[in-house]
């Protein structure tokens, strides 16, 4: 198992194992993004109060969930960072904060245009929506910090602990709807519980969710190879691999 | 199929502005993050292949290589 980590830890081995990965899991995301698009945009049945409105939570939820996993996966690379100062964790942490950034902002975005018709309101402080804001607040945090020290070590230290910090806010985004309930409802999907809604309503939604983890996945995995390339451009396998042609 | 038209379809039952925008901010995003990832990469291959090149072409002269930071090199930033 020790072995394992470290050379996973290994950034040449990280490498080559990942380049064997990614065509599955990019094929594993188009598939299901495309399947679930399809079959919620255009087969779910329409919801009975809100009419073709709740076709937005086939990209709402999914990113709502992202944006949130994404928070954990980069305080958790940020402690992995810190205590066994594992460089590949903080070069995966640093590329996924844009995505997670990103879809933090279409959470917040589909969330707004979906409450014009259902709510009649396009924002509210409502704790669900602040507490997402805030999430939002806490990756620019984290992408600028990463951008404010001319030293990458130090860079790479503060953006883990401000991560490692931030992480609070995400038990607060999960329970904000069971203990401040004013506007957004609770949570209507969960892998692990009975689907609350329709099977024909469900399943493109799993799909959908399952698509943006691969995605996620995927494009961190890609981006984390780049950042390999940047990083590690004096080694010499780097430089041998530029000499083959990439 | 929920809907009796491709019309119908692009309608949403009068939601069109709503599931529409929705949509297509959360699609161009996701592309965008994909054609950004493959254009980073194929830029960082690119500074590689040029520094080796350069690197090879300076050994065979019996030089040492130039300073690294040179412009358009690949750099620590």
């Amino acid at each position: 198992m020790w072995t394992f980590i470290n050379k996973l830890g290994s950034p040449r081995w990280f490498y080559a194992i990942s380049a064997r990965l990614l065509p599955w899991l990019w094929a594993a995301a188009a598939v299901l993004i495309a399947v679930g698009s399809i079959w919620g945009l255009a087969f779910a049945p329409a919801d009975y109060q809100q009419g073709n409105s709740f076709r937005i939570i086939y990209v709402h939820v999914p990113a709502a969930f992202l944006a949130q996993s994404i928070f954990v996966a980069m305080a958790v690379s940020g402690l992995i960072f810190m205590v066994w100062k594992i460089k590949i964790a903080d070069m995966a942490a640093a590329m996924m904060a844009p995505l997670g950034a990103a879809m933090t902002f279409i959470a917040l975005f589909s969330g707004a245009v979906w409450g014009v018709p259902t709510w009649g309101t396009w924002w509210m402080w409502d704790a669900r929506l602040t507490s997402m804001l805030i999430l939002l607040f806490l990756y620019v945090g984290v992408i600028a910090l990463r951008g404010a020290f001319s030293s990458r070590d130090s860079a790479s230290r503060a953006a883990s602990v401000l991560a490692m910090v931030g992480v609070i806010n995400i038990p607060i985004i999960k329970y904000s709807v069971d203990w401040w309930y004013t506007l957004h409802q609770p949570a209507t999907f969960s892998v692990t519980s009975r689907p609350a809604m329709p099977l024909e309503m469900w399943m493109p939604l799993l799909i959908m969710v399952l698509g943006f983890y691969c995605f996620f996945i995927a494009l961190t995995l890609t981006r984390t190879r780049s950042e390999i390339l940047r990083r590690e451009s004096t080694k010499r396998w780097v430089r041998e691999l530029a000499g083959e042609g990439g | 199929m929920a809907f009796s038209s491709l019309n119908d379809f692009f309608a949403m039952g009068g939601h069109a502005p709503y599931v529409w925008s929705a949509w297509a901010m959360t699609l161009t995003l996701l592309l965008g993050s994909v054609l950004h990832a493959r254009h980073e990469r194929r830029q960082l291959i690119r500074q590689l292949q040029r520094r080796s090149r350069r690197e090879r072409h300076h050994a065979a002269q019996g030089r040492a290589p130039r300073s690294r930071s040179r412009a358009g090199d690949i750099d620590d930033t």
